[in-house]
């Protein structure tokens, strides 16, 4: 097994924890956290893919990731900012109950 | 009979001719003004109505002198002004107007007549509520009676003629509110119709054939040989030649407005109008219509005609005259309104000028026109002031002694009757009489209409006498004593009267002024055209029957005429035929059981087709319609609208499905994505394997 399929395996094991987390929990915190998951599973793709890849000297991969990164904490601080937002309103993070806004 | 006559033709036209198209112009437009006054403007509406036709008075006169002057130069002029009133492509309808001897005698004794029974009619029918639109209708039929004189084309002629006709039923329904008023209206008029489908007939054949309406239009008119050759080289029906079976449709036209048998039924009923009108449009100049169309035509009437012959349309012309004036004179004896024996009277007399026209010629026809116009009016209204000085009684047998009550009439009308009798020497009436019963003896087809126009006027001469005596002589048997009618009235009688007398002297033998005036040929005094052969035997043999008439109506009626609840002298002597003629022959009670039954069969027999026949249709068609409709009524509420109907429920029902999916909740919705991102993915898989 190559180095880059165990990466790629972790990171699929990653994404697939990510992806259950988000799909079943009801706390939206750990929904949020589930997601963020799934994001560090695809920097982790990112990395594999460029360190093993045709260049690894260029440091693309690494720009990647810290965009990546840097968008993800963005997006984690409105998510939490909406999730406190919702809490205040209705005094429950449960998201099976935020279903107002249905068709 | 008469040589043709050739007139010089005038290209250009002069100014009088030129302005020709005023005369009847103005009286036409007063009419209007006329229509559009309110009704208490009567002043107004007599004062332009008798101005209109003074003015056309005037200027016919100077036609009339114009015509004179052109005469004294040598010859009789004929000016015509022609416009194209119509262009079809190459083909042209043409009017236009025409000034000569005939015309201009005709335009002034039209516009003169009309002028004194315009005045005459003011006082007649001052307490008449309607006076404004009387004036109104007398001034249009004064406009289209000068313009059918004037007219140059058979076509304008027959549109004023037309005109004349409306004018004509407007005036005798003009009291519409009396049943009998307006039931002989609507009898005048379609009585004309009759005779005017079969002028209209010939007018069309008459288009056909020559291609122009116009009667001069120097060389290319109708009348003039050019076409008249072609048409006497055409074939018409029953061996006529095209001209002769025109002249004749022509001629049953103007039998219709001369009231000539069998045609004549309308014009005693046209009586109904006011006395005004029956004296101007009934017994002078509309009824005179006809006799002057025959005149006008008359190159048609007489073309083919060899040296001293005659034409089959003459022979018809002068037999159906000649029968008329014997048939409407037995009439007249046993009728009892005093307008109806002047109406039967004047329909015997339409029969002379007819007759006169058919064996004499023009002259001789027009002369008679000319003087009759005058004596009749003169009687007519003589007549109309009897009937107004005894409050509206038209049954002599209910007047009587007039002659000291009302004494101008009296004369007045005396003298209107010995005109119209033939009294020798001193009146119009025998001048013009002896010149067709000349024309008669000298007829070279028979000689029974010479014996039946001599017997019409032995029966003119009774009845007129049998009316005088009723009217002026004996004693008064009305209930309100009568009184003489004012100045207005009487003065216009005393100038006819005048004439009545006068104008004798312009057709005596010795002196044939009108002959030679409408003939435009030189005119001497030559005291030896009494020297003719027989016309002094003649003239001595009328003024015997005229004697003789006279004689048996004074000897019958003078100063005893019955009671109205006695029967008349002659009703005693004769019954039976008193009977027969008391009821004009039967005649109306003949139409009323043939033409107009079958009209009412017809009538029916159209109503049935209608009701039954084009109405059954109609209402099939109606139904299979409404089946049709119902059935389409019936696809739409329950296939059209079921389906669309049911394809909304069908979506309502999926959306609310749809609907459902989206819950609101986060994590369905994150499900879905997921499950489609692995579809996405394994179909990817699956078609790059493949």
């Amino acid at each position: 097994m190559t180095p880059l399929a165990g990466y790629l395996l972790v990171a699929a094991l990653l994404f697939a924890i990510g992806l259950a987390g988000a799909l079943t929990r009801r706390n939206a915190i750990l929904v949020l956290i589930s997601i963020e998951l799934m994001l560090n599973a695809a920097n982790l793709n990112l990395i594999a893919f460029w360190r093993y890849g045709p260049h690894p000297e260029a440091l693309t991969g690494m720009m990647f990731a810290i965009f990546s990164i840097a968008v993800a904490a963005a997006e984690a601080a409105v998510g939490l900012g909406l999730v406190i937002s919702i809490y205040r309103h209705a005094h429950t993070t449960d998201i099976d109950l935020m279903n107002r806004m249905k068709g | 009979m008469q040589e043709t006559i050739s007139f010089t033709p005038q290209l250009a036209a002069s100014p009088i001719a030129e302005i020709l198209w005023l005369i009847p112009a103005v009286p036409m437009v007063a009419s209007g003004v006329i229509a559009l006054l309110k009704q208490p403007k009567r002043r107004t509406a007599a004062t332009l109505a008798i101005g209109s036709l003074s003015f056309s008075l005037l200027l016919a006169l100077i036609a009339f002198v114009h015509v004179l002057g052109e005469w004294a130069h040598g010859g009789g002029i004929r000016e015509t002004v022609n416009f194209t009133w119509i262009q079809v492509g190459s083909s042209h309808v043409d009017l236009g107007w025409v000034l000569d001897p005939l015309a201009a005698v005709m335009l002034v004794m039209v516009a003169f007549v009309g002028l004194l029974i315009f005045i005459y009619s003011t006082g007649y029918m001052e307490h008449d509520e309607n006076y404004t639109r009387f004036f109104c209708f007398l001034s249009l039929f004064a406009g289209a009676m000068l313009g059918v004189v004037i007219s140059n084309s058979l076509l304008l002629l027959f549109m004023c003629w037309e005109l004349v006709g409306l004018t004509s039923y407007l005036l005798i329904g003009f009291w519409y509110q009396k049943p009998a008023a307006a039931a002989a209206a609507k009898k005048a008029f379609m009585t004309t119709r009759v005779g005017d489908v079969f002028f209209l007939l010939g007018i069309v054949w008459f288009f056909a054939q020559t291609g122009t309406l116009l009667f001069y239009n120097s060389g290319a008119g109708s009348l003039e040989p050019a076409a008249l050759a072609t048409l006497l080289a055409q074939h018409g029906a029953l061996g006529l030649t095209a001209a002769g079976a025109i002249g004749l449709l022509i001629f049953a036209g103007a039998a219709g407005k001369s009231g000539q048998f069998p045609l004549h039924v309308w014009l005693p009923d046209a009586m109904e109008g006011p006395t005004p009108v029956s004296a101007l449009i009934h017994a002078a100049t509309m009824v005179a219509a006809g006799v002057y169309l025959i005149a006008r035509v008359y190159p048609l009437m007489q073309a083919g005609a060899l040296t001293g012959g005659t034409t089959t349309a003459l022979t018809v012309v002068t037999w159906v005259g000649a029968f008329t004036a014997v048939f409407a004179a037995l009439i007249a004896v046993a009728q009892n309104d005093i307008k109806r024996i002047l109406a039967y009277s004047t329909v015997s007399q339409l029969g002379y000028m007819m007759a006169g026209l058919g064996m004499g010629g023009v002259a001789v026809g027009m002369f008679h026109l000319i003087t009759h116009a005058f004596f009749k009016a003169l009687l007519f209204l003589g007549a109309g002031s009897v009937i107004h000085g005894c409050h509206e009684e038209q049954d002599v047998r209910r007047m009587g002694g007039l002659r000291s009550d009302m004494p101008l009439t009296f004369v007045t009308y005396a003298i209107g009757m010995l005109a119209l009798c033939g009294f020798p020497l001193l009146f119009s009436g025998f001048w013009s009489k002896d010149g067709i019963l000349e024309a008669a003896q000298h007829w070279s087809v028979a000689k029974a209409p010479f014996y039946m126009l001599v017997f019409g006027a032995l029966l003119t001469a009774f009845y007129m006498t049998r009316q005088v005596g009723y009217v002026f002589f004996g004693y008064w048997r009305g209930h309100k004593p009568a009184h003489e009618s004012p100045a207005v009235m009487t003065v216009p009688l005393a100038i006819l009267a005048f004439f009545a007398m006068a104008l004798g002297v312009i057709g005596t033998p010795a002196w044939p002024w009108f002959r030679a005036f409408l003939d435009g040929r030189a005119l001497a005094f030559h005291m030896d055209g009494f020297a003719e052969p027989g016309l002094i035997a003649l003239m001595g043999g009328s003024t015997a029957v005229v004697f003789l008439g006279l004689g048996l109506g004074w000897w019958l009626y003078g100063g005893q005429a019955p009671k109205p609840e006695q029967p008349d002298v002659l009703e005693k002597a004769v019954p039976v035929p008193w009977v027969w003629l008391h009821n004009r022959l039967y005649v109306d009670e003949f139409y009323g059981v043939t033409v107009i039954a079958f009209y009412e069969w017809w009538g029916r027999v159209a109503d049935w087709l209608d009701r039954r026949v084009w109405g059954g249709a109609v209402t099939g068609v109606a139904w299979l319609f409404r089946g049709w409709a119902q059935l389409n009524r019936f696809l739409d509420t329950n296939w059209v609208d079921g389906g669309f109907d049911k394809g909304c429920e069908e979506l309502a029902t999926g959306g609310g499905l749809l609907a459902r999916v989206q819950s609101g909740r986060v994590q369905t919705y994150l499900r879905l994505l997921a499950l489609a991102v692995v579809a996405l993915v394994a179909i990817l898989i699956w078609s790059s394997r493949a």
